[in-house]
């Protein structure tokens, strides 16, 4: 017996905020509210509802998938919330495939919800205690810290400039301005304000970090022949990849992301792609740092160790570029709710592949796009390829 | 897409009050190293992709999937964490393997509840922060408001409660895993101290740590590596409302629509002729009666009577926790469904010892996740 094929045919996101008045729950629903308007479909068309958020911590509440579950839809059906970190945003739609392509479901709804707002006065402060309690607790680590320590050995590894780095952001924030959704959208930002922002951490500057958001995003998956019933324009799960590496990252090569290696071989296997940077139209790799967008085009074999800023500087990376590298304008630009951020990127290649993303519409009908997250301790890639 | 998966390999480091000895890395460590060893695979070569069940306030540790990989030989490898009980991580094995990518899945799942200091502070910290915990509701309390209207709809007694206590912490004395087996009067527990009115004290299930991993296989592949593979006939799992306020609050609807889902896959319609063996939930006494009328092996309020007849006991009608349940084994956290699934395998296998049931073909396994949730799962095994 061959595959069951999964197709995404309909999909809804919130404007991402720093302060959201919504609950979680109602941000959930608004999200699987405009996704099952967009594909003409109903709750009562649902088999099963797979969720996706970051730590408990930033709610405050214990269970928190099973609290947040009926504003997903999942009152009386089956219901799971799946959990890689900042990976999980990527990682909800391989749920939501898996859950359809067992034969197990015909049509499942995919929710990703954030609200980092609801942790006063930031969300930071929940950081501490995702790192070991014996060995790195009592140093007080932060986040900006810890990837300042990993911005700054990829800059050194490669011997690339902040103005290398700092392309990214600009050319992030710029396609943001064209998301009706973002955070942070900017068509005039310059080179020169992403390098004169405030020092965080150095190498970290504020502009080469993403921002602390509220919002959800939420995907209708469907079997094949679910799916050609719904729409014309079905656009298809062609491959899934996802690795966690170890915990003990302080033993880890921190100048390229292997793990993100591994979980994109893991999904060019499946989807029968021998020659990523000839085959893939699009791509959204995970920017919640601008060098980190760097690091995962290079993990994700898109272009050499030390050289995915030439993507940049040659323009390829441009939404009118060979590669169009988020055009959606990414995290950097439309915001950073954690889970929902990774989502937002399924639904920007559906949009896009579907030739609906308005102004951000990439030219020449691209066929297949990837998207990318990553997460946990610098420790897990994962990667959905989708194609019409 | 491969129809057939079986659970081919299971380890188990046994359960107990206390675990100072051992960290819950240790722990998983054991009980992976034994799952390997039983199925015959090497994780780090023959295991497709991890599976773990955790939930972060019971770690202690924001994001824990982040130290899940290493114990079970999945470091830079394909694992992911559920937020949710055991058998939904079993569940989510089973699809995985389904898809037809996954050819071996292992599935993991611990307490180490007496690590947590302030366990019921961090139970209540799951009801809803706006319209429940102003209210300051112990957990404890939530249950026994839920035992009584369950009492009250279904004319039940607090004598049929304790049936179950004195039933499931008698067949954990056979069971060498379990640390609260005792040999009860129903007296003991109605004359112990009240917990919330009318749970008593003994109705309720204590902690345990604990580990327990299983791997899982394709049809082909299972039957490769063994000759006494467990076959999974159905997986079910469902979420009613997690709202207090608008909740049926006498019967446990998701175990209803889980058990309908599995017993669907599993072409089932009549579970008492079908089923030999159960394992369901009970880390409160009444859960187990319930859950029972729940999943159709009995007419609403029937559970508590067939109880007390000693329909349930092994070697009757229908052995119902015949491991000694969580009121045996104790409330294993995250790892309950695990520990339900555990004893179904072993019984389906033979390997029960001396609380062996005869001839049993066809099991079932169903967990709930505890107050406030109204969320379980039920897996079907056959031997």
């Amino acid at each position: 017996m061959g595959m069951r094929k999964v197709a995404v045919v309909g999909a809804g996101m919130t404007k991402f905020v720093r302060r959201a008045l919504e609950t979680p729950k109602e941000l959930s629903w608004e999200a699987t509210h405009m996704a099952l308007q967009s594909c003409e479909m109903t709750m009562d068309d649902i088999d099963g509802v797979c969720f996706g958020t970051a730590p408990d911590a930033f709610d405050g509440i214990h269970l928190n998938g099973e609290y947040a579950s009926d504003g997903a839809g999942a009152w009386r059906k089956p219901f799971m919330r799946s959990y890689v970190g900042g990976g999980t945003g990527v990682f909800v739609p391989i749920q939501g495939w898996y859950h359809v392509a067992s034969g197990l479901f015909d049509v499942v709804l995919v929710v990703a919800e954030e609200k980092m707002s609801s942790y006063y006065p930031h969300a930071q402060a929940a950081f501490l205690t995702i790192f070991d309690h014996t060995t790195e607790r009592p140093l007080k680590p932060n986040l900006l810290w810890i990837f300042a320590m990993e911005m700054n050995r990829y800059m050194t590894t490669y011997d690339l400039s902040k103005a290398d780095i700092a392309q990214v952001s600009v050319l992030h924030k710029r396609n943001a301005a064209d998301h009706p959704c973002a955070l942070l959208g900017d068509a005039n930002i310059t080179l020169d304000d992403v390098l004169n922002s405030e020092t965080l951490a150095w190498p970290v500057q504020r502009y080469d970090v993403s921002p602390v958001s509220d919002g959800a995003v939420a995907l209708v998956l469907a079997a094949e022949h679910v799916a050609k019933r719904i729409t014309d324009k079905p656009v298809w799960i062609e491959g899934v990849g996802w690795q966690l590496d170890t915990s003990y990252w302080t033993n880890r090569d921190l100048a390229y992301p292997r793990y993100v290696e591994y979980a994109a071989r893991m999904a060019y296997d499946m989807a029968g792609i021998t020659e990523p940077r000839k085959q893939i139209n699009i791509a959204e790799p995970y920017d919640p740092f601008d060098y980190k967008a760097l690091h995962h085009l290079e993990g994700l074999q898109l272009a050499d160790r030390g050289k995915a800023c030439e993507l940049y500087s040659d323009g390829t990376a441009s939404r009118t570029g060979n590669m169009p590298v988020c055009p959606s304008g990414g995290l950097l630009g439309v915001g950073n709710p954690i889970a929902a951020a990774g989502l937002m990127k399924i639904a920007e290649l559906f949009w896009q592949l579907r030739g609906e993303a308005g102004a951000r519409q990439v030219p020449g009908s691209p066929r297949r796009g990837l998207a990318q997250a990553w997460g946990d301790l610098m420790q897990v890639g994962t990667v959905v390829i989708m194609g019409r | 897409m491969h129809d057939r998966v079986a659970i081919v390999g299971i380890g188990c480091t046994g359960y107990r009050s206390i675990s100072p000895g051992q960290s819950y890395k240790e722990m998983i460590y054991e009980a992976a190293v034994r799952a390997y060893a039983d199925a015959g695979v090497d994780p780090r070569s023959d295991v497709d992709s991890f599976v773990t069940v955790a939930e972060d306030f019971h770690e202690g540790t924001s994001i824990f999937d982040e130290y899940t990989p290493d114990q079970i030989g999945g470091a830079l490898k394909s694992v992911h964490t559920i937020t949710g009980d055991g058998l939904h991580g079993l569940a989510t094995a089973y699809m995985m393997i389904r898809t037809g990518q996954f050819e071996v899945v292992a599935v993991e799942g611990h307490s180490k509840s007496s690590n947590i200091k302030t366990l019921s502070e961090i139970t209540a910290y799951a009801q809803d922060p706006v319209l429940n915990r102003p209210l300051k509701l112990n957990t404890h309390f939530i249950a026994g408001l839920e035992m009584n209207r369950y009492l009250f709809e279904t004319a039940a007694t607090r004598e049929q409660c304790a049936a179950v206590v004195v039933k499931n912490r008698f067949n954990a004395l056979s069971n060498p895993f379990a640390p609260y087996g005792a040999d009860l009067s129903l007296e003991d527990i109605l004359s112990g101290p009240m917990l919330s009115w009318p749970l008593g004290t003994h109705e309720a299930a204590e902690h345990a740590d604990g580990a327990i991993v299983m791997v899982l296989a394709s049809g082909d592949k299972a039957e490769a590596l063994t000759d006494r593979p467990i076959w999974i006939l159905g997986a079910g799992w469902n979420n009613d409302s997690p709202s207090l306020e608008n909740r049926d609050w006498a019967h446990a609807i998701y175990a209803e629509e889980a058990g309908r889902m599995a017993y669907r896959q599993a072409g089932i319609n009549n579970p008492l002729e079908a089923i030999d063996i159960a394992e369901v939930d009970d880390t409160y006494a009444y859960k187990e009666l319930q859950a029972l009328e729940a999943l159709g092996f009995c007419a609403e309020g029937e559970a508590g009577s067939l109880t007390i007849e000693g329909f349930t006991t092994p070697g009757s009608g229908l052995p119902v926790n015949v491991s000694g349940g969580s009121l045996g084994m104790g409330n294993l956290l995250d790892a309950n469904g695990l520990a339900r699934a555990l004893e179904i395998v072993l019984q389906l296998r033979g390997e029960a010892g001396s609380r062996q049931v005869e001839d049993v073909n066809i099991g079932l396994a169903q967990s709930w996740r505890g107050v406030p949730t109204n969320s379980g799962a039920v897996l079907i095994l056959s031997n």
